[in-house]
């Protein structure tokens, strides 16, 4: 299944020698500078697009929540770059990230988040419910750890169709507090399922700080109670995200069962564009955006050799990307109002038998 | 035609929709060892584990794992036992199964069949017993089946694998041992959303649905008897129900009883009522009438559990007061 698809991530991945971590040592000599402006490049782009959404935030275009992940960057870029596009990606209510780097239109995304016509769902989703089924992507979720046990669902599917894919499910750290969790690491260990759960551990569920709300060792230690194996990663390295990625799923594709990744990160924005974040200081803010993952991957790409001219001009593009994508989507009609019917359901159609 | 019981009419549903559609499987708790009630007594043994597969309890797990499954492109049948326990899983039926298709712009449907046994079954109390079809008919998205005889719980399941949307399935655990005769055809199906007419009749109408339709039909025996001739229709199909079959039988009659197990209040018998109410006011001759249970839960000593049953005789006292308050349009109050 997978043969005839694009791989180019991970490919790229197999011409690497070495980790993150020997990035890290400032020997450049065997660094594929290619692939981490690739990810420099996403990265930006993630969050160009986040910014322009804040702008229609405030610019009262964006009627409804977003969940900026300004900050978490460096998990949507290293997860998707192992994920071929007929693997399977679920992810929530902060999807924004995960969703373009699994290869989602920005355009269609940017028209959905401000509900017009060609969203990704119609304008009928909003941010909260971006899906694009053209690349794998089922759905961002506004329940937190409700993609937990569809995730394990899609991967059943693909089991009982000896299908080659995987699924990959992201998740917050809020979602561990959950039942769905328990219920669907268990289904997915009981069935030797081929899913990767990703917890995003931003530190925050809601606006409350996990650990205050979390007994016992956190998600991996539940995990690996459950008899999912799980690593944990510093979830700003996206380099680190990626090779660590790159291994569990070669266990989830070679049919060992689950595995489980805790990315562990930092949410430098308010739990949604309206929240100023107020329950946290601003000198914990401050450096953790000493952490900021784009800024540590352009740490690397200077150690590889990357000029600063290079450097600016993948931010820049980025942004001149999504603010043409957001013009163009101001510009996108409404839907029409009879859209409002439309796809309910095939059995009793509301036009017909609703009133 | 052979005959069968209500149980075995839904497993042999169930197989010849599996033997026709390799996408189509079954998974709940104990369905290995042939389901809790025994519908699916030898399926594992023909279709094999995979096909028929056992789940941890994890009611939630199994609705959403099912929702994900059928995104994938598989027709998951789900079991959950007892409909009260489905309320473990109303998130997933809810919020997600319900809602996928539309939020996601109709990128994707949810094939998936959610059989959940249902209604008073002697002595199983407040946790095994409850009739909550009403809630699911609230739920835009959803289908919803309350099947009453042998025949109609083959043709209705076949027909729920095959849709589409997903559907809410609910049997009702008296009817399990129900013999009737049900035919052998292997492409027979009743469509949903169709009425069964059980009883011609002219004087009023009785509308109900699963086991109450067995009361209702009682009823209309004894009214009979009585010289008070009943027009009893058989739902089978709560979303959509059939508004044009109920409509046509009141336009006969001129009265209307709506009977359920259900609790009264807010019940699906109200969005019957209103609706007559609202499109043939002018012609009833007697208030429509709601029969359903009081307000209280389900008990486990059967002097308090049948204060909740609607009997016969209460149906055929009411339907007789409807006729004599008279047959004058202008009399109704």
């Amino acid at each position: 299944m997978l043969s005839g698809l694009h791989h180019r991530a991970n490919s790229a991945f197999e011409k690497r020698a070495g980790t993150g971590s020997a990035v890290g040592q400032g020997s450049g000599s065997n660094i594929d500078i290619d692939r981490l402006r690739r990810h420099h490049r996403l990265m930006w782009r993630i969050r160009a697009f986040e910014e322009q959404a804040l702008r229609g935030l405030n610019e009262k275009v964006v009627l409804g929540a977003i969940h900026p992940s300004i900050g978490q960057e460096a998990v949507a870029a290293g997860v998707c770059a192992n994920l071929a596009r007929n693997d399977i990606l679920l992810s929530t209510h902060r999807g924004h990230g995960h969703t373009l780097a699994k290869g989602a239109d920005p355009l269609a995304m940017m028209r959905e988040l401000l509900g017009r016509e060609g969203g990704t769902c119609g304008g009928k989703g909003g941010s909260m419910h971006i899906a694009d089924f053209s690349v794998g992507m089922l759905g961002a979720n506004g329940v937190v750890a409700a993609n937990i046990v569809i995730a394990a669902g899609a991967a059943h599917a693909i089991k009982l169709r000896r299908e080659r894919r995987v699924v990959c499910c992201i998740f917050g750290d809020g979602a561990i507090n959950r039942g769905p969790f328990l219920e669907g690491l268990n289904w997915a260990a009981v069935f030797r399922l081929p899913v990767l759960f990703v917890c995003e551990d931003n530190g925050f569920a809601a606006t409350t700080r996990t650990a205050a709300m979390t007994g016992g060792d956190g998600p991996a230690a539940r995990a690996r109670a459950i008899g999912v194996p799980a690593t944990e990663v510093d979830g700003n390295d996206v380099l680190t995200v990626e090779s660590t990625m790159a291994g569990l799923l070669g266990a989830v594709r070679a049919g060992e069962g689950p595995r489980f990744l805790c990315a562990r990160t930092y949410r430098l924005a308010g739990h949604t564009g309206a929240d100023p974040a107020a329950y946290r200081p601003q000198a914990e803010v401050e450096a953790r955006w000493k952490e900021d993952p784009i800024a540590r991957l352009a740490a690397h790409l200077r150690l590889a050799g990357a000029t600063e001219a290079e450097l600016a001009a993948d931010a820049e593009a980025a942004q001149a990307e999504m603010r043409r994508t957001y013009d163009e989507a101001v510009a996108t009609p409404f839907p029409a109002a009879p859209q409002a019917f439309a796809d309910v359901q095939d059995v009793g159609d509301p036009r017909a038998e609703a009133f | 035609m052979a005959r069968l019981s209500y149980l075995d009419a839904g497993r042999v549903a169930l197989a010849e929709e599996m033997r026709r559609d390799p996408a189509v499987w079954a998974v709940g708790e104990d369905l290995g060892r042939g389901g809790v009630f025994g519908q699916y007594h030898g399926l594992a043994e023909e279709f094999g584990s995979e096909r028929i597969s056992d789940a941890p309890i994890s009611e939630a797990c199994i609705l959403g794992a099912a929702v994900g499954a059928a995104m994938m492109g598989t027709r998951p049948v789900v079991e959950m036992r007892f409909s009260d326990f489905a309320l473990c899983a109303v998130d997933e039926l809810v919020n997600q199964a319900a809602k996928a298709r539309y939020m996601f712009g109709g990128q994707s449907r949810v094939p998936v069949v959610v059989r959940e046994p249902m209604g008073m079954w002697r002595s199983s109390a407040a946790q095994h017993s409850q009739s909550l079809e009403a809630w699911y008919a609230h739920i835009p998205g959803l289908v919803v089946v309350c099947p009453s005889t042998p025949a109609d719980n083959k043709g209705l399941l076949k027909s729920a694998i095959r849709c589409d949307d997903p559907v809410v399935y609910m049997e009702h655990k008296s009817l399990w041992l129900l013999e009737g005769e049900v035919p052998d055809d292997p492409d027979f199906t009743v469509p949903l959303g169709r009425a069964r007419e059980v009883r011609e009749g002219s004087d009023v109408t009785i509308v109900s649905w699963s086991q109450q339709v067995h009361v209702a039909a009682d009823a209309a025996a004894k009214l009979a008897e009585g010289g008070v001739s009943a027009d009893v229709l058989d739902l089978r199909t709560l979303w959509p129900w059939d508004k044009a079959a109920v409509l046509a039988s009141v336009r006969k009659t001129g009265r209307l009883i709506v009977t359920h197990e259900a609790v009264s209040v807010a019940g699906f018998g109200a969005e019957i009522t209103a609706t007559v109410a609202e499109k043939l006011h002018g012609e009833l001759r007697a208030p429509v009438r709601r029969l359903g249970a009081p307000r209280i839960p389900v008990s486990y000593a059967p002097t308090l559990e049948n204060e909740v049953r609607v009997t016969a005789d209460r149906i055929a006292a009411v339907a007789h007061e409807m006729v004599q308050a008279g047959s004058d349009p202008s009399r109704a109050t």
